[in-house]
């Protein structure tokens, strides 16, 4: 039991971004910032906050430095690049008449720690050009690659797939 | 504004047509979740810009939106993917009818 995160102690830094994600959600979906407002959304984020419990382990990952936020916009910048990218080249093999398809499964190695990192790049992969995240066991990510760069250097092609947004991540999440 | 309102839209909603396409055209399990994945999120986020356009006074609960989207989707087009990947469901290869 000990050894499963899940059990563990929450740090508080967790509590304080879990608080201040859930006011930050109530701010945007309320529109106002009048004192009342704010006050009933500290109250709920606290409950909301207090009955996650442990399982706000999973924020213990976040970086809060000052350059966090930066890394935070730098990645948000790429993933959206990549995103439009991944529709434009989706957009191509739906429509070529053709079908372009050489799919089949590889393995990536991530050197992420925390779980939210992982998650955060299996989510991101799974947005990316021609790649669906299938299972994540521990450092390793099982992808789906729908066109696997027909007999090119398929390990060093393999590797690029999560390294953009890896080294990214890396910037406010361990 | 009404102009790029509209553009976004439109793109949108070609966005998801180009889904629906894909989950016809595809040959198997994981290339339509693919397929559907991609062009639906970016679509259903081309249609949020496009409204808060349209109503400026939306953008706060807009942007929620989208951010809930763009971290959801992904999650549960993994999810089905395990499941079939953990069910034995193989990987439609090149040359297979």
């Amino acid at each position: 039991m000990t050894s499963n995160p899940a059990f563990r102690a929450a740090p508080a830094r967790a509590y304080v971004i879990g608080f201040g994600t859930c006011l930050l959600a109530w701010i945007l979906l309320t529109g106002t910032l009048a004192a009342s407002e704010l006050a009933a959304g500290a109250l709920v984020a606290l409950v909301a906050t207090a009955a996650a419990g442990s399982r706000l382990t999973l924020l213990g990952g976040l970086r809060l430095s000052p350059a966090a936020p930066l890394h935070l916009v730098r990645y948000l910048g790429y993933f959206l690049v990549q995103l439009t990218l991944s529709n434009f080249d989706m957009a191509r093999r739906i429509l070529s008449p053709s079908l372009p398809l050489d799919p089949g499964m590889v393995e990536v190695h991530t050197g992420l720690r925390s779980e939210l990192g992982r998650m955060l790049l299996a989510n991101s992969i799974t947005l990316t050009p021609g790649t669906l995240t299938v299972d994540v066991d521990d450092d390793r990510l099982l992808i789906h690659w729908i066109d696997r760069a027909g007999g090119t250097d398929m390990e060093a092609a393999t590797r690029a797939i999560a390294a953009g947004f890896e080294q990214r991540i890396r910037g406010f999440l361990s | 504004m009404r102009l790029l309102a509209d553009l976004f839209l439109l793109a949108g909603a070609l966005l998801c047509l180009l889904a629906a396409v894909g989950l016809l055209r595809m040959p198997d399990v994981y290339n339509r979740i693919q397929a559907a994945t991609k062009a639906s999120t970016l679509g259903s986020v081309f249609i949020l810009v496009g409204v808060g356009l349209l109503e400026p006074g939306w953008w706060a609960k807009l942007v929620a939106i989208i951010g809930f989207i763009l971290f959801t989707s992904p999650v549960g087009s993994s999810t089905l993917a395990r499941a079939f990947h953990r069910a034995g469901v193989a990987v439609w290869q090149k040359g297979q009818s």
